[in-house]
């Protein structure tokens, strides 16, 4: 595989790094948010000749808002109402707005909390009595 | 300027495999605007990590989709494995690069049936559905499913295939290749297919790059990158090239699926005559900490997952973004300007798998 780097920037930065990637050549390959105890964690990842180039930006739990990389990638409205739909983050400026309707679902915003996680001991095997 | 009229395509619809929905913008005849729907069908398979195994997700992964199965069911092993630094034995390697080449020939057989059937080439839908038949066969008899494949596990391959199986396996993927290319003869010369296929949905090959596309998408619009080229599987080991077309319209993407399927043939011969002898999983204990990005190259391209583990049994993320998500700005920019006689087309060039989109 070749070479991926993960670096991690201020939210303010993203807008700059988004264009700069543009500039040199990369293509938006995938957004991918994750939930953490306190904060979002969202990852930008960009291809440019097979290698890998990823940031991540750290966004507050309370009232999360993200700047919309639209300005830059046309296309990357499909990622950022994903984003809105699934987490709950909201996407400050996107060209393509589907107001939480991209994914039509029962339970809104259902990634947006923790998981909770619960381990489940099995229940050890019973001893069979002959006779 | 003609009158606007909203025009709803789908998500049910007889060119649709599965539920897509467009508000199309037409005036007059002519497509000014399209705006996409998806979720109709959103499992929320990802969320499934709290409550299966890491071990247990590959029959999840497996599941996403019902076409490209196998290669999700790979990316998901590789992934776990690149994080747990496991080496997976040559032999395993080479039974996954055949099966991926089996399931992306019965994807691009499948597609190209769709697309006769959509243009109402009905007779070359059904040829297409024969030869898949056989893909399906070598299938179930190799690897245990005619769809789901259920081949893969972290560490290896979950069964092998004897020296026999594998020399018939060379011999009727040989004999089928004469009547795949009498079947791809007719997408690439028949009068009445081109007329339906070129200059329609054109994408150069900037506007490609610029929207993300990815797989035969990029490539028929002269974009020569194939996941493939990292090496991943045994993929190192085989002599292929990329498969572009430089027009950018639905007659190359067409061209790029057909000559891939030769290709996939070509290169299940290859791995077939290098296979070595050997083991075929490698026990796995503990449990990943630690996070990655694999890609690898489906039928419909470049499938990206984001697996992060936190060194209990239970990942902490799964995240799954498929070829056809990445692939629809491109399918909303390649609406806009063509005829409504050329919409079913154009949405299906993309080859949509929408289940496999929404997870």
């Amino acid at each position: 595989m070749a070479e991926q780097k993960i670096d991690i920037i201020e939210m303010r930065d993203i807008l700059t790094k988004t264009t700069q990637a543009k500039q040199d050549g990369y293509r938006l390959s995938c957004l991918s948010c994750t939930r953490k105890p306190d904060h979002f964690e969202i990852s930008y990842c960009f291809d440019k000749d097979l290698s890998y180039l990823v940031y991540r930006i750290q966004v507050p739990e309370t009232n999360p808002e993200i700047p919309s990389i639209t300005s830059v990638y046309w296309g990357a409205f499909t990622y950022e109402n994903e984003i809105h739909d699934l987490f709950g983050v909201k996407v400050k400026g996107i060209n393509i707005d589907f107001q939480g309707n991209f994914y039509m679902l029962k339970q809104k915003t259902p990634f947006a909390s923790m998981p909770n996680v619960a381990i489940v001991q099995k229940p050890a095997a019973q001893e069979v009595k002959n006779g | 300027m003609g009158n606007r009229t909203l025009v709803p395509f789908g998500p049910q619809h007889p060119v649709l495999p599965e539920p897509i929905h467009l508000d199309l913008v037409v005036e007059d005849d002519k497509v000014m605007e399209a705006i996409p729907s998806i979720g109709f069908i959103h499992r929320g398979l990802e969320k499934l990590v709290e409550k299966r195994e890491y071990l247990d997700m590959v029959y999840v992964a497996e599941r996403i989709c019902g076409i490209c199965s196998f290669i999700h069911g790979l990316n998901y092993c590789k992934g776990v494995e690149e994080i747990m630094n496991i080496q997976v034995p040559v032999r395993a390697q080479y039974l996954r690069t055949i099966w991926s080449e089996l399931s992306r020939v019965h994807s691009h057989v499948l597609w190209l049936g769709l697309l006769a059937d959509a243009f109402g080439f009905e007779n070359l839908f059904m040829d297409t559905m024969r030869i898949r038949e056989q893909v399906l066969d070598i299938a179930e008899d190799t690897a245990g499913g005619r769809v789901i494949f259920g081949g893969n596990k972290v560490g290896g391959a979950r069964r092998d295939i004897s020296k026999e199986r594998l020399a018939q396996m060379d011999r009727e993927v040989s004999g089928m290749l004469a009547e795949l290319k009498r079947m791809g003869d007719v997408f690439m010369k028949d009068y009445s297919v081109l007329s339906r296929l070129k200059e329609v949905g054109v994408l150069s090959k900037q506007d490609a790059y610029d929207l993300g596309c990815v797989g035969p998408m990029a490539r028929g619009s002269g974009i020569a990158q194939d996941l493939r080229q990292t090496k991943y599987a045994a993929y190192g080991d085989l002599d292929f090239q990329p498969i572009t077309h430089p027009d950018g319209d639905c007659f190359s993407r067409t061209y790029v699926r057909v000559h891939e399927i030769y290709q996939s043939i070509d290169l299940i011969r290859q791995a077939i005559a290098k296979i070595p002898d050997g083991p075929v999983d490698v026990k796995v204990v503990g449990a990943p900490n630690g996070e990655v990005f694999t890609r690898v190259e489906q039928p419909r391209g470049e499938v990206v997952y984001h697996i992060k583990g936190n060194g209990t049994r239970y990942l902490e993320r799964f995240r799954v973004r498929t070829p056809t998500f990445a692939n629809v700005p491109a399918l909303v920019k390649m609406l806009q300007g063509c005829d409504l006689a050329d919409v079913p087309v154009v949405v299906l060039i993309i080859d949509p798998c929408i289940s496999c989109t929404e997870r």
